[in-house]
């Protein structure tokens, strides 16, 4: 039971650190609205047009490809920061990870998927 | 904290899945620079590489006698079962390359790729056979199923196979999440994962075995769909007709099996304890899978369609066999006539798929029943060959399917004493083997009754590849001894 304590005041406090700033601003802050604040977007553009229009497949494919990077930091800065200590099966391991993601790279780039048409 | 090291990781004993994983990944650079027009290469050094690895299969089988040892620090067990199957995995893959090496070009549909995934799943389905954790059982099902996907969608832009690829890939998700659940509430039951501590867990009857048995049976339903049982068959049918026939050939052995062998891992390694339980749930399942898949396929005109119908029927003569390993003492006999049942179903499925191929026409037309008249003329041999995939099929002598079915029945009856769901699924077995010699005897018919003029194209490599299955069948079914031999020595072990 004790360890649900802690999650119950650590939610509490959660919850109170954003509803205090939106709570107090709206208590005592002034309210004076013109065209440009009461607009969708305060900074960025104005949505135009139907929202069910057909993107170019290509962004797909280069979000897949920026996974290899993205993946490749998350599972390498841990694998760097204990290399020193790590028997030796564990550098082997992390050296074919990293052959296997530059493979994938070596793919997409030889198929032509990384220029834009 | 103990990390890995290279003792515990044990390589050489898992030498012929890393020489399909290290091969494939080499392979996939190769191919890059293969001009297009000259994949079959790609094919050919595919099948160098599956060679590699069977002979490191044979050295590790003749090293081991009998012995089985751990790998991975006890994620994968390496046991005679597990070195059977992945021999079964291997010849499929051979098969199924040589199948696809004339199809391909012939449809236009020539990609190095297709080696490249097919090699992937096989090694997917060889860790499948090892897994001796839960996690990596998912692990497994997901490295052979995604290849599987994009394979079934292969003959883009045909849209019979794209809307294949979909529903098969919905559906498999859709199990894949039972699966997932199911393991999460046996870790949630016993409080791990691995098959030696669930084992134990269930043994010592925890308070929570409950909630074990509702993931056994939430597991049962996602390899119920994997294998294509009644009522998971669903997708079975139209993926089957809409895949390229190679797939489909290489999916209707490969993909059971690597279900089989898992679903025989977890139920029968690490659930003795419910056996009760998922003994009577498998038999059920057993003899409706039996009984839906022969009387449907009677109806079907389309051959791959039937031929799918008749792999449902196929899983649920398996499924008795494990059903009939639910108490320990009866699990060898039970496991090895199931193993030694997906062997010979392996060689005849894959032969009699092989036959369907020679008869396709390029724009994917000749699957019909007729498209097989008057082949018992114009082709003696090949009409030949297909009449004893097709009499394996049904259990007739002189084959590998009378054998096969001879043995799981057998394991059947004996497992049966006392218990008689068993005995109702072996006897449900056997009349609805008499049901489906109806649909199987009549393609013989067709062939040699019926007046037409088949259009068939035999290329060297397919040839081969009806040889070699024929042949296996013919032997398999004449002196089963030897073999059926390996496979009672192919044991199921607890290891850890």
């Amino acid at each position: 039971m004790k360890d649900w304590t802690f999650i119950v005041i650590l939610s509490i406090v959660a919850m109170a650190t954003p509803l205090a700033p939106i709570l107090i601003g709206r208590l005592i802050g002034p309210r004076k609205g013109n065209e440009l604040k009461n607009a969708t977007y305060e900074c960025g553009v104005e949505t135009r047009g139907d929202t069910w229009v057909q993107f170019k497949v290509q962004y797909y494919i280069f979000a897949l490809v920026f996974l290899v990077f993205d993946v490749e930091v998350v599972f390498l800065y841990p694998w760097a920061v204990a290399y020193n200590r790590l028997p030796l099966f564990g550098v082997l391991a992390g050296v074919v990870f990293v052959i296997t993601l530059a493979e994938a790279l070596i793919y997409t780039i030889r198929k032509d998927a990384l220029r834009w048409i | 904290m103990n990390l890995p090291t290279l003792e515990s990781i044990n390589l050489l004993a898992v030498l012929p899945v890393l020489i399909v994983f290290g091969w494939t990944l080499v392979l996939l650079v190769i191919d890059l620079f293969i001009p297009s027009g000259r994949k079959y290469w790609t094919a050919w050094l595919g099948i160098l590489g599956l060679l590699g690895a069977a002979v490191a299969l044979a050295v590790r089988f003749i090293d081991a006698r009998g012995a089985a040892v751990t790998a991975f620090d006890g994620m994968l067990t390496v046991d005679g079962f597990s070195l059977f199957l992945q021999a079964i995995f291997i010849l499929t893959a051979v098969i199924g390359i040589l199948l696809a090496l004339d199809f391909l070009p012939r449809h236009k549909i020539e990609r190095g790729e297709y080696y490249i995934l097919l090699l992937f799943t096989t090694g997917g389905m060889m860790i499948m056979s090892m897994a001796a954790d839960l996690i990596v059982v998912f692990l497994a099902l997901e490295l052979l199923s995604i290849p599987l996907y994009i394979l079934t969608g292969f003959a883009r832009p045909r849209a019979d196979s794209e809307e294949a690829a979909m529903k098969y890939f919905l559906l498999g998700a859709f199990a894949s999440g039972f699966l997932v659940f199911g393991i999460a509430l046996t870790y949630g039951g016993t409080g791990t994962t691995s098959l030696v501590g669930v084992f134990n867990q269930l043994a010592e009857g925890e308070p929570s075995r409950d909630l074990a048995l509702v993931g056994m049976a939430l597991i049962l339903v996602g390899f119920g769909f994997k294998v294509a049982a009644v009522p998971f068959h669903m997708w079975t049918p139209d993926v089957y007709q809409g895949a390229p026939t190679p797939v489909t050939a290489f999916m209707s052995v490969g993909a059971k099996a690597g279900g089989f062998a898992a679903l025989m891992r977890i139920l029968i390694v690490a659930m003795p304890a419910v056996g009760e339980a998922w003994g009577m749930l498998v038999a059920i399942l057993a003899m409706l899978t039996m009984i839906l898949g022969n009387v449907v396929a009677i109806a079907q005109r389309n051959i791959k369609r039937m031929l799918a119908y008749s792999s449902i029927a196929h899983a649920g003569y398996i499924l008795v066999a494990v059903s009939a390993a639910q108490r320990p003492e009866d699990a060898p006999l039970a496991v090895s006539a199931a193993i030694f049942y997906l062997l010979t179903y392996a060689f005849t499925n894959l032969g009699a798929f092989g036959v369907v191929l020679a008869v396709e026409r390029e724009d994917g037309s000749g699957n019909l029943l007729e498209d097989f008249a008057g082949l018992g003329r114009s082709k003696p041999v090949l009409a030949a060959i297909m009449t004893l995939f097709m009499l394996s099929l049904t259990g007739m002598p002189v084959s590998a399917g009378l054998v096969g079915k001879f043995f799981v029945f057998q394991a059947a009856i004996n497992a049966s004493v006392g218990n008689p769901w068993i005995l109702a699924a072996a006897i449900v077995g056997i009349v609805t083997s008499v049901i489906s010699a109806f649909y199987y005897i009549r393609i013989i018919l067709i062939m040699y009754m019926q007046e037409g003029e088949p259009q068939v194209v035999l290329k060297p490599a397919l040839t081969v590849a009806l040889a070699l299955t024929a042949l296996a069948t013919l032997i398999l079914g004449i002196i089963p001894a030897p073999v059926f031999q390996l496979a009672k020595d192919a044991l199921l072990t607890l290891v850890g």
